[in-house]
């Protein structure tokens, strides 16, 4: 095929970056020119001449011809300039290495201090050390030169050293018998210069691209304008880029030293000036470095020089380097659609004409190439550019009017910018992006409105709902990222999650409810209702004769799920309801909350959260997807689940206060519970207060009698629980909900008809308030369990006021957490990707680092993906079996595929 | 068709492919299933292999990044400082996030370190004995057994009233303590008005004559003998007895204990009499690398991060949790998950820039002349490169001859 457009050629590919100091030379030879003046414009508007916007830096403006290269501005790649220093000035971030240097050479010779015998030994295993271990050699040279620097008189010249004192960023003294002496940065250079590249090396320094004195600049390297461009304001007015001023200041100040040399000033005039240089240098290189003055914006805000735009997370690193933003992208509000498929996502008409897909027009598809121009850039579905691959022009079709002789215009070869259609495949993303699964593909729907569409059961894996949740959309541009969204990343190949080897997409909530509802016993359907129920599946499938013949023909909800499992699917397994009364241990189960599933056919059990519920390993949802692939299970999970929700179309659920009511002899044994309790406390109390609280060892007799009375008040409000759901009617919708692992938990039934119980903080009762109880409603000092933060009310019944406040405090502890957790587990995430990001399993199947490091021989030790596996186990051996013995005798064996 | 044999041929053929406990699981299963002909056990073996097969891991999966994600993602969901107790209500224990922190930064002292110490067969049954060990292992100081301390400015005599139950609880002698104040070379000691008080009478090495109303010496002198040694293992500052298992043998209940500690100092634990030294550890994973080597100190780390999670109820594959103590052990040493450790260490240049201190990390590389050769994934997304894991791995191109893909 025709190169794409918009893929341009390569004209070189990075091999290798190498980094190094720039010598005085190199800065040199790369300046077109020498910056002498601080300004910018002169009064008429035009560029100084030797000014921080000399023409030499590079042509910016429109129509300008670069003097040094000859370009317009779209060429021209800008040149560096050059600020001669009056006197040298310390890089101030190397002050390390230089203080390190200082110490461990000579101050006469320059040599290393260290014996000619012992340096060579040293030098014979550092080469090979630094060619394996590049990180031993490191250590190794750090160990030298502290050996050196202890030493007190030259091996090779026998001149007496001194200790140097180092102040950071860029002072210097030496410790000389008559006192400290300043080191200027003169008297540094003069000695870096003097340390041969032998003795250079062994400290860690690579004299080939980083000779020692250059790390005290001579001469400073002034960036191009393209790296720091001006904007014009609205108001007409310039504003230069915060790099240019502070390269203003240090030509001023350089200039202005220059000026006190000249004139012979005194030398402490120099002296300051020089010092002012060197502080405004450091500034430039780094604003935040201590001991150092900020550089400011007329006396305010400090200016971001040249550390502060690589620096962190909005840093050109993290910001525009490992993070790019793209184009072909969209978000907005996500709603539910239920009754798209879960590869699926609905795009809005609007997005859909703004995102746009390059098709490469053949003598296949030229007709419906010729339909997109012909509807133009805003009639969906339409086009917004062509390409023309002879004339090498670029269309804008939002400036055309005439698609017609356009799209007759177009020729194979030609490519076409068209409107995102039906069948695209795009990317889907809700942030946070903790797990691969919140980025997946999905298979575009154009739909009217203006939300994206999401089937509900892909809510899991994005962890989404749709109180206001924005999502992202990408376009794929190229045929291999396309080719790589449809075969990895749809939604179909993530049912399953590689973090407990289970499935992640499932039902949730009403699923689940429905499900239930469907396959309980009770549950018995006329053909009119099996037929609406399963015509939401909009599956075809043949309905088996009903269950029950006579007085008329009713089918069970179990024959219904049985039309969608896979024909020879054994399973067994227990539901959630299997638990309490209802517990049962094998298929011998009068409840039905064992589920049976044999040769596709349920024979027991009712299906709730364990069967096809999302994050339930080893469920009935997770052998499908393992053993009859992705697609089987999607084919699942968008046919029957939609039938799930038609049941309670049909049957109707709902929640009512009477469904959290509970009768007088209830409300008169929780309040028996309760007074017993509260006796049982006031007797622990007054045990505390005569000290004769029995201990718990190492516990204070505060704790001991705390973590007493937190334990008994626990205990009461499930006792109170239990007798609440004893009374409530078990078919009661709330709690169906609750049993079924649909939605709410039983502790949430005791806190709705019950009672709320102890409210915590930091695993404590509320004891903070006041000064000596919590508040004002209650005697200082009070201990008893309402002045702590028991609530003996319930959510039905109401509050008092100063429950309602107790658990207010201990709601917002739970809104704290949140807050402080999300920093710091994201934080702890990223380092660990930054630590792992690397590791791949070979082709050898060790997992090797992308420099050839061998982390494991065998992934997991046993080589196994775990998104493929039963809850982390390869492969189910009973399983086998079991489908070994199903085949027998069988035609073709057990090799038949399901 | 006399195909035992061959069942078992297969079998023993199969033990190089399978890991251990799928194998073992696999013979099992197999002789138990006597209804199956030995063509129909071919089958088993066959399809176990099969689907053993398809469940591995294909090469280029990133498992790093999967390993990475499937751990910090349950992060979000985590209960921050939870202090449980373990089991009792003796100690508390850091769990949670914060321990989950803990462990990949590889601090060197946990925040609350706990040793689990088990005991051979002559002592675990008696709770007794187990006490009794305990006492020997827990650090005991003058302090914990006395009940006060008087002394006068000017007065050389220091008088120490000791507590006769704590004596009794930390099973301490008053000989015991006589000896270690003589030993302390603090002074003289004899027992004042009943046995339970001693009187000690300041040397004049520790006390010199001019010194004898400066209220500074004396503080000195007194944290002195309240931190004297007793006995004990240095760093253990509490124990527990715990009964870690009950079973009836012969219709009598027989208990096993063991002893939780709060304070950990595996080396000389693990040396005491009566100590089960293959049993006994500690939550300290440094301690465990340099008692028993960077091999346990991996399984450590698996252990402690498998524990938060699976106390916090997150279900995560264990698979993910041994890469990452892989890779904080690989090389022979405990290295943290961040910027002084594994992120810190990587050859790569601009990775390292990336992460933390971007600027700090050029320099050092200018001045060391370092070099990028791009192999990583952050440096190749940054130079626009596709990275090389997942389909990036792969570097063959089929060989379409240039005219004819020219032509189309």
């Amino acid at each position: 095929m025709v190169a794409r457009v918009e893929r341009f050629e390569e004209p070189f590919v990075i091999e290798k970056i190498v980094f190094g100091l720039l010598s005085p030379q190199e800065i040199r030879k790369l300046a077109k020119v020498t910056i002498i003046r601080p300004d910018v414009y002169e009064a008429d508007g035009s560029p100084v001449v030797g000014g921080l916007r000399d023409p030499h830096l590079g042509a910016i403006e429109p129509g300008e011809r670069c003097p040094v290269c000859g370009n317009t501005r779209e060429e021209c790649p800008g040149h560096f300039g050059k600020i001669e220093l009056a006197r040298p000035v310390l890089l101030p971030h190397l002050g390390d290495y230089i203080y390190m240097m200082l110490q461990s050479t000579c101050r006469r010779c320059g040599r290393l201090l260290l014996p000619q015998d012992r340096i060579e030994y040293l030098r014979r295993i550092y080469v090979r050390l630094k060619e394996k271990w590049p990180r031993l050699a490191e250590v190794m040279a750090n160990s030298i030169a502290k050996e050196a620097s202890d030493v007190t008189e030259c091996p090779h010249c026998g001149e007496r050293q001194f200790k140097v004192r180092y102040i950071r960023p860029i002072i210097f003294y030496e410790k000389r018998p008559e006192g400290e002496v300043r080191l200027t940065p003169i008297d540094i250079r003069d000695r870096l210069e003097r340390i041969p590249d032998d003795d250079v090396m062994l400290l860690g320094v690579d004299p080939k691209r980083a000779r020692p004195e250059w790390m005290v600049l001579t001469v400073l390297p002034v960036p191009p304008l393209a790296v720091r461009p001006s904007i014009t304001l609205e108001t007409g007015l310039r504003a230069e880029d915060d790099l240019t001023h502070a390269l203003a200041e240090i030509v001023r100040e350089n200039e202005k030293l220059k000026n006190f040399i000249q004139t012979n000033a005194p030398e402490t005039m120099i002296e300051d000036a020089w010092l002012t240089l060197q502080h405004v240098i450091a500034a430039y290189i780094d604003n935040e470095l201590p001991n150092i003055y900020q550089l400011t914006h007329r006396r305010r805000r400090p200016l971001k020089t040249l550390a502060q735009r690589l620096k962190g997370k909005e840093g050109r690193l993290r910001g525009n380097l490992s993070g790019k933003r793209v184009n072909f992208s969209a978000r907005t509000v996500i709603s539910p659609d239920p009754l798209i498929s879960i590869n699926e996502v609905g795009v809005p008409v609007e997005i859909a004409k703004i995102l746009t897909v390059q098709m490469v027009v053949t003598p296949y598809n030229i007709e419906e190439a010729r339909r997109y121009v012909l509807n133009g850039p805003f009639k969906w579905p339409g086009a917004t550019f062509v390409y023309k691959a002879r004339q090498g022009r670029k269309i804008d079709l939002r400036y055309q009017k005439n698609y017609k002789q356009l799209a007759e215009e177009l020729e194979p070869g030609d490519i076409v910018e068209r409107h995102l259609i039906n069948g695209d495949i795009v990317l889907f993303n809700r942030q946070p992006t903790l797990h691969r699964m919140s980025i997946m593909g999905h298979i575009v729907r154009v739909m009217p409105g203006k939300t994206f569409r999401i089937n509900l059961l892909v809510c899991p894996p994005y962890n989404a709902d749709f109180d206001g949740d924005e999502m992202n959309l990408h376009v794929p541009r190229l045929e291999e990222a396309r080719a790589e969204a449809r075969e990895l990343l749809l939604v179909e190949k993530h049912i399953l999650t590689p973090r407990y080897g289970g499935p992640i997409i499932g039902g949730r909530q009403d699923y689940i409810s429905g499900a239930y509802l469907l396959t309980i016993k009770t549950t018995l359907l006329t053909l009119e209702e099996v037929s609406r129920i399963i015509a939401r599946s909009e599956a075809p499938v043949d309905l088996m004769e009903p269950a029950i013949l006579r007085p008329k023909p009713l089918y069970t909800g179990k024959q219904i799920v049985s039309l969608f499992l896979p024909r020879d699917l054994n399973f067994r397994g227990k539901a959630k309801i299997n638990a309490g009364d209802l517990k049962c241990e094998n298929e011998n189960c009068m409840n039905d909350s064992f589920i049976v599933v044999e040769k596709g056919k349920l024979l027991m059990g009712v299906l709730d959260k364990n069967a096809i519920g999302a994050e339930q390993p080893n469920n009935l949802l997770h052998v499908i997807a393992l053993e009859y692939g992705e697609s089987k299970a999607r084919e699942f999970l968008d046919t029957i689940f939609r039938s799930f929700i038609r049941v309670l179309e049909v049957k109707g659920l709902s929640m009512a206060y009477s469904d959290i009511e509970i009768p007088k002899e209830a409300k008169d044994e929780i309040d028996r519970l309760t007074e017993e309790a509260r006796r049982e406390v006031e007797e622990l109390i007054d045990q505390y207060r005569r000290g004769t609280l029995e201990l718990i060892p190492g516990r204070t007799a505060e704790e001991s009698l705390e973590l007493k009375i937190i334990e008994r008040l626990q205990k009461l409000r499930t006792d109170a629980g239990n007798v609440a759901i004893k009374y409530l009617n078990p078919f009661n919708d709330v709690f169906i909900m609750a049993r079924t692992g649909a939605r709410g938990s039983d502790v949430n039934i005791t806190q709705m008809a019950a009672m709320l119980g102890q409210q915590t903080i930091r695993g404590r009762r509320i004891w903070r308030g006041f000064r000596t109880r919590t508040l004002s409603h209650f005697k200082p000092g009070e201990l008893s369990p309402e002045a702590r933060g028991f609530i003996k009310g319930n959510f039905r019944d109401g509050l008092r006021p100063s429950e309602l406040f107790f658990h207010a405090v201990a709601g917002r502890e739970g809104l704290v957490d949140t807050a402080v957790k999300t920093s710091q587990s994201g934080y702890m995430q990223r380092r660990l990707i930054n630590a792992l990001q690397d590791l791949v399993v070979s082709y050898d199947g060790t997992v090797r680092d992308s420099w050839g490091n061998i982390i494991q021989f065998k992934y997991g030790e046993d080589g196994v993906d775990p998104m493929r596996t039963y809850h982390g186990k390869p492969v189910e051996v009973s399983r086998v079996i079991d489908r070994i013995r199903s085949l027998r005798g069988s035609r073709g064996g057990w090799r038949q595929e399901g | 068709m006399g195909g035992g044999r061959r069942v078992d041929e297969v079998l023993e053929a199969v033990k190089e492919i399978l890991p251990l406990s799928l194998y073992e699981e696999l013979v099992k299963s197999l002789s138990e299933a006597t209804d199956l002909s030995d063509e129909e056990k071919l089958a088993v073996i066959e399809e176990v292999v099969r689907r053993y097969v398809l469940a591995m891991a294909q090469p280029g999966e990133p498992v790093g990044v999967v390993a990475a994600q499937s751990i910090g993602e349950p992060g979000t969901q985590m209960t921050l400082r939870t202090f449980h107790y373990a089991g009792l209500m003796e100690f508390d224990v850091t769990l949670g996030l914060p321990r989950l922190i803990e462990v990949v930064d590889a601090k060197r002292e946990p925040s609350t370190p706990i040793m689990e110490i088990y005991l051979d067969e002559e002592h675990k049954y008696s709770e007794a004995k187990a006490r009794e060990i305990a006492r020997r292992i827990e650090y005991t100081t003058l302090e914990k057994v006395m009940a006060s301390l008087q002394y006068t400015l000017g007065d050389r005599d220091v008088i120490i009233k000791l507590d006769p139950e704590m004596l009794e609880d930390k099973g301490v002698s008053v000989d015991l303590v006589i000896e270690r104040i003589r030993d302390s070379g603090i002074g003289e000691v004899r027992l004042g008005e009943d046995q339970y008080t001693l009187v000690v009478t300041i040397d004049r090495k520790v006390l010199p004559e001019e010194r004898i109303f400066d209220y500074r010496t004396y503080k000195e002198i007194e944290s002195k003998l309240r931190k004297l040694y007793l006995k004990g293992v240095k760093g253990i500052n509490r124990t527990s007895i715990r009964v870690i298992d009950e079973k009836v043998v012969d219709g009598k209940v027989v208990r096993e204990y063991a002893i939780v500690t709060e304070g950990s100092n595996l080396a000389e634990v693990l040396f005491m009499e009566g100590v089960d030294y293959r049993r006994t550890t500690t939550n300290n994973i440094f301690e465990i690398a340099e008692v028993l080597g960077i091999e346990a100190a991996r399984n450590a780390i698996i252990k402690e991060i498998m524990k938060v999670l699976e106390d916090a109820g997150l279900d995560v594959d264990i698979r993910h949790v041994m890469l990452v103590a892989d890779v904080m052990t690989w090389n022979g040493s405990i290295r943290q998950i961040g910027r002084l450790g594994v992120a810190g260490e990587k050859p790569s240049v601009l990775a390292r820039a990336a992460f933390e201190v971007t600027v700090r990390q050029f320099y050092d590389a200018a001045v060391a002349g370092e070099e990028d050769s791009l192999k990583g994934v952050t440096e190749s997304i940054i130079a626009g490169i596709p990275p090389r894991v997942g389909t990036g791995l792969v570097l063959m191109a089929l060989g379409i001859p240039r005219r004819r893909q020219e032509r189309g």
